[in-house]
């Protein structure tokens, strides 16, 4: 199971590091049927859209792997317990 | 017909409970009229209510206050057993959910019929314009409400910290009926009144009952039988 | 399902290795730009969590009907990664809208529905924490109430928010940048999978233990 989830973690935390937005280029101007923010175009000036992007995905991310590592304690915690009560029942039939 | 029979039986026995104490009904309602006047500290601007609060002020004390009421009616229920004995009884099992929602959709009419006249005048809320609708409106909505209530509130009855679990399921799920509820009353209350808007709130009121009150008349049955 | 597990997960892993790069490569946005790209996977966390959902409501039928243990098994697990997929969505919306609507949160249509609907699994998931022994059966009732509910929100937030026109240019949302959104949705999906596959391994070995504890009170 544990080697499961290291395996995980092996093969996707490259893709984190991978996720640096290179160099932005220019936007096009293709497809100016799409979306249409109303008045807030001020306000758009002044906010980079490079960090929140960045911050969405380690969101994304920290929330996935939060999730993982509590199911890995939880069944790691559950492990032990099924360990330690088999052993106790061993040692109690020998007795 | 004994269907029907066996259900008046459990609503009966719940109003004769109630007749004799009248606790239910007097702390209800007076949980609910003391909802309304503290949301008039919000909403009251140079005494006079701000748009729409009139219908927001009476869904949310109908919500708050129907919550109570089930607490309440389901505590009875589970104070001497009484829940259990009531399973025991050779009545189909949705016999006992329609009896005990008939129950509780009598008591929240008997809160509504002072609250909806006190929030009309205290707010200046002209319920008599369109009265068929608005009955229709908040009949549709309490029995959406208290359909889902009373199944949750059965259902919490043998379970721990019930008081808090019943409102963190019920709100949720009946977000709907609130939304349809208040939309709709306030469509008839605003000074240009729209009344298509408020038939459209109430055609989804009205499917909206028939399906939850369907779901929850099997649910009950799977639920309930040990 | 177990046994192929590191299979799964190998091909997952390459394929969220490949989907940052389709998105870098993808067109810009004309209007949004750079920031239009948490879409790629804002949108496909919403499709994780809506399968979820229906993943959830219908083992809960299967376990109303038959009692099933696996299917409350399986109605929990997804339960959860309601939660969990419903948390990133919430929380990537908002750094979209805050750049693509100048407010972090609008109240529009779906924002709002996935967000009653976020609020009806965590509810489940408090009952089931909270609600002592026997509170599977509730909780199965709720999770069903949840999925029949999806529609009505759906509807009713819709129609709600349409009363108020001055933000409802909000909704329509460009949805043509094809293949990387597709491609990152299939591996949200896939991670549904393994996910719930994880969360049911627990919660099989839990069912072990209180086995081996009823052995031996026995």
């Amino acid at each position: 199971m544990r080697r499961f989830l290291l395996l995980t973690l092996l093969v996707i935390g490259p893709a984190i590091s991978a996720q640096q937005p290179p160099a932005q280029p220019p936007p096009t101007t293709a497809a100016q049927d799409g979306f249409v923010p109303i008045d807030q175009l001020a306000k758009k000036e002044e906010m980079p859209a490079a960090p929140l992007v960045m911050a969405a995905y380690a969101v994304a991310w920290l929330v996935i792997f939060g999730y993982v590592w509590s199911l890995w304690r939880r069944l790691h915690k559950v492990e032990v317990e099924i360990a330690d009560v088999a052993r106790r029942v061993a040692s109690g039939s020998k007795r | 017909m004994q269907f029907l029979a066996a259900a008046w039986l459990v609503t009966r026995k719940d109003l004769l409970i109630e007749v004799r104490s009248r606790e239910i009904v007097y702390t209800t309602l007076f949980f609910a009229v003391s909802c309304a006047i503290v949301f008039a500290f919000g909403f009251v601007r140079e005494g006079k209510a701000v748009e729409d609060a009139a219908a927001g002020i009476l869904w949310v004390a109908i919500a708050f206050s129907g919550t109570l009421a089930l607490g309440r009616a389901f505590e009875r229920e589970r104070h001497n057993e009484t829940l259990r004995g009531l399973l025991m009884a050779p009545v189909p099992r949705p016999a006992l959910y329609v009896g005990k929602l008939w129950g509780i959709l009598l008591l929240l009419a008997a809160v509504e019929l002072v609250l909806v006249p006190l929030v009309g005048i205290m707010f200046q809320a002209p319920f008599f314009k369109y009265p068929l609708m608005h009955a229709a409106l908040i009949a549709t909505g309490t029995i959406g409400f208290a359909a889902v209530g009373t199944l949750f509130a059965a259902m919490l009855v043998r379970t721990r910290s019930r008081d808090v679990l019943l409102p963190v399921l019920l709100y949720p799920v009946t977000v709907p009926v609130i939304i349809a509820g208040v939309r709709g009353t306030a469509a008839l209350l605003q000074t240009e009144v729209d009344v298509p808007m408020a038939r459209v709130w109430l055609s989804m009121l009205i499917f909206f009952d028939a399906v939850f009150v369907t779901l929850a008349l099997w649910t009950f049955e799977a639920v309930m039988t040990e | 399902m177990m046994k192929r597990m590191p299979l799964w997960i190998a091909l997952l892993a390459a394929m969220f290795v490949i989907a940052p790069v389709m998105i870098v490569r993808a067109p810009y946005e004309s209007t949004m730009g750079l920031v239009q790209k948490i879409f790629y996977f804002h949108f496909p966390s919403w499709m994780a969590m809506f399968l979820a959902v229906f993943v959830s409501g219908a083992a809960s039928v299967i376990f109303l009907a038959t009692r099933s243990k696996r299917a409350d098994a399986i109605a929990v697990s997804s339960a959860e990664l309601v939660v969990v997929f419903g948390l990133i969505g919430l929380l990537t919306g908002p750094l979209w809208g805050i750049k693509a609507w100048g407010v972090w949160w609008s109240w529009d249509a779906r924002g709002t529905s996935a967000l009653v609907l976020w609020l009806i699994f965590q509810s489940y998931l408090l009952l089931r924490r909270f609600g002592g022994p026997g509170s599977e059966r509730l909780a199965a009732a709720v999770a069903l109430f949840g999925m029949c509910n999806v529609p009505f929100v759906y509807w009713s937030v819709n129609l709600w928010r349409t009363l108020h026109p001055k933000t409802t240019v909000v909704s329509s949302l460009p949805m043509t940048m094809g293949t990387p959104l597709w491609f990152s949705t299939v591996a949200f999906l896939g991670l549904l999978g393994v996910l719930i596959a994880l969360r049911l391994r627990l919660e099989y070995r839990r069912a072990e233990l209180d086995a081996i504890h009823l052995e031996l009170d026995n």
